[in-house]
């Protein structure tokens, strides 16, 4: 079971949260001319490295707000967790 | 090669099983081979089988970072099957069952490949009808399909709860008769030693660190035992395509996650085919030794490690009860994860890449092993001929940017779900 901090409610288990996916995908601007190719990356082209990944969780059996999570992909450690308005570095 | 046979068997019991001869050798890599398979599962295995058998390239090396068969080939629960619905999926399937058939003869290896029967269940009018559509479908691509009513499924799987009060009451199901299991480990040791046979050289505990690309065409790649030169090279890495990808300066439409399996204690044959319980997360069938073969969804969150999470399992097994109260009363035997190349249409990608000589096979989601013979068939025809088969035409890797997309689910690209 992964133990995720909830910027809102404190550290609560996994079964809470549902997974969002890569947090560092940018969609491209709205109302902008937009390529094949930034539209690509941000559909479809994901790097998915293996250690730290920033992602999205969603609180959803709690506050039901969106967080950042940065967590290993190879051990499941978790480092920090943010609101998702906040930058992770 | 020591040919294994009845004959054979009875001929080294009397000298105490000794004198067997091993059945693929430890070979030093060579400076230069004229392709590398990188990657020694299921599908480069298959590869090299067949790049050595159909095109009579000899001069091949397979990297392997652990030991052959140790990823998802040996972690898999061995279920092959072709009912898919899209033209594409079914026909390069379709393609693999018939490499299935024969499997055990063409490799004098025993694959254990046992067409039992795959049943998906319905729980509504709509879904039996979506199963017609899917299997009138594969009828026209030459598959055989039997949409079965709830007293149909009820005969073939007569300890499911058919009672009123469950949550997700049969319908009925969708059955491939022709698709079952075969034994996992023996398809990657039957492919290892043939290929060995004819030549392919198997290095395994040797990890790929870099690429040699000049000029956009590869040279070769440089390992924790040298570097290697390469006229091609190709991956066939399934959850590690992403970390080779980024050495490469590459970005895949491909997530890596990890999914979990489990097996019971044996008990005496009670389930004959493989059962999908879609509405469950649930999948069950039985192993030839009793065990109750059981699986599900992802862990639903991007992982290297090959291992997962309990609350993962415990929603998998709560589906399974719902349908199978039986299971409460068996003790679990174990639990084990592989990482999965989650493509992001759900089809995987067998193709060339924008760099000369270096191919790709990947996207397999948690559908490699069912398709490992096909899989190495058309790969290994991709990498001789230099272009892509007709079975994998549409398998291709930009098929994301064009817009023909394979997603046979429905599920889009959010792997985790699918």
């Amino acid at each position: 079971m992964l133990y995720i901090k909830c910027p809102y409610c404190g550290l609560r288990a996994q079964k809470e949260f549902s997974y969002g996916g890569d947090a560092t995908v940018k969609r491209p601007n709205i109302n902008e001319e937009v390529s094949r190719e930034d539209w690509d990356n941000f559909v479809y082209m994901r790097k998915s490295p293996r250690g730290k990944h920033i992602e999205l969780w969603q609180h959803i059996a709690g506050c039901r707000q969106w967080i950042k999570v940065q967590r290993d992909t190879a051990t499941h450690e978790i480092f920090q967790t943010a609101k998702v308005t906040e930058e992770i570095r | 090669m020591q040919k294994y046979s009845v004959f054979s068997l009875i001929k080294n019991a009397f000298s105490n099983h000794q004198n067997w001869k091993v059945a693929w050798k430890d070979p030093t890599p060579k400076s230069e081979y004229d392709v590398v398979i990188i990657g020694g599962g299921g599908h480069g295995l298959a590869t090299a089988y067949y790049l050595a058998k159909e095109h009579n390239i000899r001069n091949v090396a397979i990297i392997e970072k652990g030991w052959i068969g140790g990823g998802n080939v040996g972690r898999n629960t061995t279920i092959i099957r072709s009912n898919f619905m899209y033209d594409a999926n079914a026909r390069f399937n379709e393609f693999g069952m018939d490499l299935w058939r024969n499997l055990s003869q063409e490799l004098n290896f025993n694959v254990m490949f046992s067409p039992r029967g795959i049943i998906n269940l319905a729980h509504s009018d709509a879904q039996m009808n979506a199963y017609a559509r899917r299997g009138n479908s594969m009828r026209l691509n030459g598959i055989d399909a039997k949409l079965l009513d709830r007293d149909e499924v009820k005969k073939l799987i007569p300890m499911a709860d058919f009672s009123d009060e469950v949550r997700f009451p049969i319908f009925g199901g969708l059955m491939q008769p022709s698709a079952g299991t075969a034994r996992h480990d023996a398809v990657a040791w039957g492919y290892a030693r043939q290929a060995d046979d004819m030549g392919v050289d198997i290095i395994q505990h040797c990890e790929v660190t870099g690429f040699d690309v000049v000029n956009g065409k590869i040279k070769g790649i440089r390992t924790s035992r040298g570097d290697i030169k390469a006229k091609k090279v190709g991956l066939c890495v399934a959850g590690s395509t992403n970390i080779l990808a980024e050495k490469l300066n590459m970005t895949l439409p491909i997530e890596t996650h990890v999914l979990q399996a489990c097996v019971s204690e044996p008990v005496k044959p009670l389930l004959d085919g493989v059962v999908t319980f879609g509405a469950g997360h649930f999948y069950i069938s039985q192993s030839d030794k009793g065990e109750m073969v059981m699986g599900g969804d992802l862990d639903g969150y991007n992982s290297y490690a090959q291992r997962g999470n309990l609350p993962t399992i415990q929603h998998v097994l709560t589906g399974g009860l719902a349908l199978f109260p039986f299971l409460s009363r068996l003790k679990m035997l174990r639990t084990w994860g592989g990482i999965m190349d989650m493509s992001m249409d759900g089809s995987p990608i067998i193709d060339k890449t924008h760099i000369e000589g270096l191919y790709l096979n990947c996207g397999w989601c948690y559908g490699g092993f069912k398709s490992t013979p096909v899989s190495g068939w058309t790969f290994a025809h991709t990498i001789a001929q230099d272009q892509v088969h007709e079975l994998n035409s549409e398998l291709r890797l930009n098929r994301f940017s064009t817009g023909h997309l394979l997603d046979e689910k429905g599920l889009g690209t959010k792997t985790w779900i699918g």
